[in-house]
């Protein structure tokens, strides 16, 4: 396992020593939820999967494939039933920001670096770069009322670089915003991966979102979720959303999920 | 390749009571107040209310309670005057503003008394309640054994214990502080607890995948979130207070409203009396606006939960 790393040098994260193992690997991982008087569900069955470091791998699936189980095996929240995982320390992004109502945006981004142990100005003054960073300059003294739900998304996907892990699973970030928005973000988390580049897992059921994102798009099947099918997406960045390559890719990742 | 991206306003943020725009004056929750009571004021239709329009709704605003109150001590005055009641029963308004006027320094050195018992009691209630909020917070079995004892106190007659705790600890500052605890010390706990149970569990378990001990969890995310409830508890708790602080005082006591009541009304100073309680109301008032203001002080951002 490797050590969590020092939440300040997020600006310039090296790779780990140990930088040629992978990520995250899940061998054979069987994941199922005890029920009352009836059989268990089995929420993932048998899934293997490796993701390399600096990898940004998206995960598509219909409702109740278990892709929020396995962010939170990946994260530690859960445990396996049945095979191995490995993973580097991993941080959550759920669907809601969660952010704090009674802090304001720095506080908000700075919290894990506060709860490591630093002083208040200092997770200020570390959260305040990155806000910069993040194109939220001039609004780092806002409430999360104050701010609208793309902002507060930002504010939270800062709070998640700033915990300082290197591998990000981010739960459908973008799902509970309007079309619009989900657009403008999923450019901006592009743009922002681009610069601060971190091992992404990213659930979603935006296929489109899923092929502008990632490196690598797998099909979880209904479930008992299994990984059906693997699309590598070998497109430039930053990708055209309409162009042909992305569109081919889309119908044929549609197929697989049906 | 790519330029960073501009912090852009989500177009379909654009309402009135939004403040994003306004930058680091933010940093104040005055403008946000401000910003609600001018949404309140023009119904949202207007984007310019003018200082002037504002400071004349305030005016409307605060006339309206003010006739009330005008007109319902207006029928008192002819109520009694017409000689439907004796005033030495009912005196009227009349009587007691110049009984309020004439005793001004007997009720002004009696109220201090009344005040700094109400006052402490709070005080000593609020961080017994606190304490006690938190540990049956953390403490499954704390809850079970002691919330019952608590509940069953709140239905002791107080007129049967004030006394009793007069013959016991005495006509000083004890028994009158022992009551204002044990009137005010329940709403501040059950408000108190209300709101830590009511923490989003999201939330806490959010803070702890981000590496938040136990501790931390309560520190960062409960107890602010009780912070409200801790507001609403001490708001009910300052009107109990006084009642309780008074109620000591009328079963024994070398000063206070509470004795100076007890003395005017077998002397058939009734208007006397009714100074005192005007006093007292006045107080109340007094504390349960300034606890308003002081929430919203405080705690900004409930206001904007409530918007």
């Amino acid at each position: 396992m490797v050590t969590q790393l020092d939440p300040r040098a997020s600006g310039a994260l090296g790779p780990p020593p140990d930088a040629d193992r992978p990520a995250v690997t899940l061998r054979g991982v069987t994941r199922r939820f005890p029920r009352a008087r009836a059989a268990p569900v089995t929420a993932l069955e048998d899934v293997s999967l490796t993701i390399g470091r600096r990898e940004i791998v998206a995960i598509v699936g219909p409702s109740g494939a278990g892709k929020t189980t396995l962010l939170e095996l990946v994260c530690g929240l859960q445990q396996p039933d049945l095979g191995e995982l490995a993973a580097d320390p991993a941080a959550l992004m759920p669907q809601r920001d969660l952010l704090l109502p009674w802090l304001d945006a720095l506080d908000n981004a700075g919290l894990a670096v506060r709860l490591a142990g630093a002083t208040r100005p200092a997770a200020r003054r570390e959260a305040a770069a990155l806000l910069d960073v993040l194109g939220l300059a001039g609004f780092e003294h806002a409430r999360p009322d104050q701010l609208s739900g793309g902002m507060r998304q930002r504010v939270a996907f800062a709070r998640t670089l700033l915990s300082g892990r290197p591998v990000l699973c981010l739960d459908e970030p973008f799902g509970a915003l309007d079309a619009i928005t989900r657009i403008e973000l999923q450019s901006w988390l592009a743009d922002a991966l681009t610069r601060e580049p971190r091992t992404v897992l990213l659930v979603t059921h935006d296929v489109e979102e899923a092929i502008v994102l990632a490196d690598r798009v797998l099909v979880l099947s209904r479930r008992p979720g299994r990984v059906v099918a693997e699309f590598p997406v070998d497109l430039t960045r930053p990708r055209s959303r309409t162009g042909p390559a992305l569109v081919g890719l889309r119908v044929a990742v549609l197929e697989a999920l049906r | 390749m790519t330029t960073p991206a501009p912090a852009v306003v989500e177009p379909s943020d654009e309402e009135p009571g939004r403040v994003d725009a306004r930058g680091p004056s933010t940093r104040s929750p005055a403008p946000v107040v401000l910003a609600r009571v001018r949404r309140v004021l023009t119904g949202g239709r207007t984007r310019r209310p003018a200082r002037i329009a504002v400071a004349g709704s305030h005016l409307t605003a605060a006339l309206a309670p003010a006739g009330l109150v005008v007109v319902l001590l207006a029928c008192w005055e002819v109520y009694v005057r017409l000689g439907s009641v004796n005033p030495l029963i009912l005196p009227p308004p009349s009587a007691i503003a110049r009984s309020v006027y004439d005793d001004r320094g007997l009720l002004w050195s009696n109220f201090t008394v009344t005040a700094g018992e109400a006052l402490g009691g709070i005080g000593l209630a609020l961080i017994a309640a606190l304490g006690l909020a938190g540990a049956i917070h953390f403490s499954r079995s704390l809850r079970r054994a002691v919330y019952p004892l608590l509940i069953g106190s709140q239905a002791i007659p107080l007129v049967l214990v004030a006394p009793l705790l007069s013959a016991w600890l005495g006509f000083g500052l004890a028994p009158k502080l022992a009551i204002v605890v044990l009137v005010s010390f329940f709403p501040i706990l059950v408000a108190t607890l209300d709101g830590l149970a009511a923490t989003d569990p999201d939330l806490v378990k959010l803070v702890r995948t981000l590496g938040a001990t136990r501790w931390q969890a309560f520190a960062r995310v409960e107890a602010p979130n009780a912070l409200p409830g801790v507001f609403t508890g001490a708001r009910v708790a300052v009107v109990f207070a006084l009642i309780g602080a008074f109620l000591g005082e009328w079963s024994g006591a070398s000063r206070g409203l509470g004795l100076l009541v007890e003395q005017a009304i077998p002397q058939l100073q009734t208007a006397r009396a009714a100074a005192a309680v005007t006093l007292l109301a006045g107080f109340a008032l007094l504390l349960f606006g300034g606890l308003g203001l002081a929430e919203r002080r405080l705690l900004p951002w409930t206001l904007a939960a409530a918007r």
